[in-house]
């Protein structure tokens, strides 16, 4: 879905839903994820739609993942970190994290 | 880190942020920046400071112009706080943040709120659908990341920003496959009376068209007039067309970001042409409350130059001085408005039934028209009635489109119905957060 300008700017490792993606050091999260062409970054949680991110400026909400273990993180306002761990958000909140 | 108390507190890294903190500081202010982002820029020269010389020739002399700005900013004496997330403002000039996981506050003889503006959300039918995206946010990953789109790019809406995306895409090397505008002949006609106020920018005017040039001689498909188009599974359906695409940016012209104002209960305007709510905002950047100012495209769309020009103006306001030639300035920088404000209406102020309008709640347009229908009058109502506002993003992506609705069923106009209040925090914030912060150096 996107290519990389510098195709030589990947350092960074990330877990993706157990998936191992390279990031460049200045991304965001969601810049990494999109560029490792996951485009849904979880479901809605009323309709359990497929949803992306919309505005990539802190907005819409629409990029919201787990993080590290902490939920609801906007995924487009993140740096990556090497060893970070990223969860798609799945629907409606449950009790058991 | 602790409370601080300054001179002059300002909300947004941007150009209006930047300079008026580069004015105030000049002044002899003491001047704190907080700013959501990791550098500084804000959307329009995000990222400007690591540009390279590819990078410049893709995004244009415009935004390698923001560089002398950040380095200005870099240079000035100012604590400056990127990551922070504002999420209350008091009239007093108080204000409360987040920043690595934990809460602070800013106190301030005068508070700058210099927060910019967002893209309008484009309430079309499939638009919450994955690979469908603001044109500014497909601008902002190539900025940020050097992320360029593969396979068929798809341009959709109104608005000066869609066309420089477009060419900024070519230049990368992206397959603009189409671009489906939805402004025609006929809103030339409704803006032509501007046109020789628009001339005392003539820069401006012969960018615009300099734009539509390049994509000409690009040889990209380009659509005017388009209507009702709506999105099925990797396809945009115009009429009895179906344009496929594998990246869709949709844009429908930007709004003032007004959740920081109206949390303040600062008086809102209807901008008519444009459809959406500015603060109330006097010529030197003041508002009704003597302690808080407003700057940039916050007080009003006017692109990244005349924002520039009110920082600096608001900067000067806070440091006690005059700024008349400044405010000449910006006059001639604002002259270009009221042409492009006609020429670029927005394409859908009022949802068809079967579009999203509250992303966060997944509610059509049919279901805020039941609503509006069993009794809901106003907005606020709305949130009871329906539940829309009240998701995570508080309202931020259909407070326009909400009231349109509303306005439309019960056959008044959106400037009537208004806009829902807006409470703090302004910005989700974590117990964690709260409990991380230091409640004796904040004042308690």
């Amino acid at each position: 879905m996107f290519r990389r300008l510098n195709e030589n700017a990947g350092s960074v490792m990330l877990e993706v839903d157990g998936m191992a993606v390279t990031a460049a050091p200045g991304d965001t999260v969601a810049a990494a994820m999109l560029a490792a062409g996951i485009s849904a970054f979880g479901t809605a949680p009323v309709d359990g739609a497929p949803r992306g991110p919309y505005c990539l400026m802190g907005v819409c909400f629409g990029c919201l993942v787990r993080i590290d273990g902490e939920p609801d993180r906007r995924a487009c306002m993140e740096l990556v970190r090497d060893g970070m761990r990223i969860v798609g958000s799945a629907g409606a909140a449950g009790w058991a994290p | 880190m602790g409370a601080v108390s300054v001179d002059l507190a300002i909300i947004g890294a941007g150009p209006a942020g930047m300079a008026a903190a580069v004015e105030a500081a000049g002044h002899g202010l003491k001047v704190c920046v907080l700013d959501d982002q990791p550098e500084p820029g804000g959307q329009i020269y995000r990222a400007v400071e690591r540009a390279g010389p590819e990078m410049e020739a893709i995004l244009g002399e415009d935004y390698a112009a923001g560089r002398a700005l950040a380095d200005a900013f870099r240079a000035a004496r100012v604590d400056y706080r990127p990551g922070s997330v504002v999420w209350r403002t008091d009239p007093d000039a108080r204000i409360a943040y987040s920043r690595a996981g934990r809460a602070d506050t800013v106190s301030a003889d005068r508070v700058l709120i210099a927060a910019g503006a967002m893209e309008r959300a484009m309430p079309i039918p499939g638009a919450t659908r994955p690979r469908v995206m603001g044109a500014g946010a497909a601008q902002g990953l190539l900025k940020a990341s050097g992320l360029v789109p593969e396979g068929r790019v798809v341009l959709a809406g109104t608005g000066p920003l869609l066309l420089l995306v477009a060419v900024q895409l070519v230049r990368a090397g992206a397959d603009v496959s189409a671009i489906l505008r939805t402004n025609d002949w006929r809103n030339h006609i409704d803006a032509a009376p501007f046109l020789p106020r628009a001339l005392a920018n003539r820069a401006e005017l012969a960018r615009g068209i300099g734009l539509h040039r390049f994509l000409r001689s690009a040889g990209i498909p380009i659509r005017t007039g388009v209507r009702d188009p709506r999105i099925e599974d990797g396809k945009v359906i115009v009429g009895d067309d179906a344009i496929p695409y594998d990246l869709l940016l949709l844009h429908d012209g930007i709004v003032p970001r007004t959740h920081l104002p109206r949390q303040l209960g600062i008086r809102h305007v209807w901008h008519g042409p444009q459809r959406h709510w500015h603060p109330d905002v006097g010529p030197v950047g003041r508002t009704e409350h003597e302690r808080i100012l407003i700057a940039g495209d916050c007080a009003g769309i006017a692109g990244a130059g005349a924002a520039a020009l009110s920082g600096r103006i608001a900067g000067r306001t806070a440091a006690g001085r005059e700024s008349l030639d400044l405010v000449r300035r910006l006059d001639r920088a604002k002259a270009t408005r009221p042409l492009l404000d006609t020429l670029f209406p927005p394409t859908a102020p009022v949802a068809p039934d079967d579009a999203v309008v509250c992303r966060c709640e997944s509610l059509t347009g049919a279901d805020i028209r039941r609503a509006a229908r069993d009794g809901a009058m106003g907005p606020n109502q709305m949130k009871a009635f329906a539940r829309a506002g009240m998701g995570p993003c508080q309202g931020r992506m259909c407070a326009l489109a909400t009231a349109e609705l509303i306005a439309d069923t019960h056959g008044l106009d959106a400037a009537e119905v208004g806009v829902w209040r807006v409470r703090p925090p302004v910005m989700p914030v974590t117990l964690g957060e709260l409990a991380a912060m230091d409640l004796q150096s904040s004042g308690g």
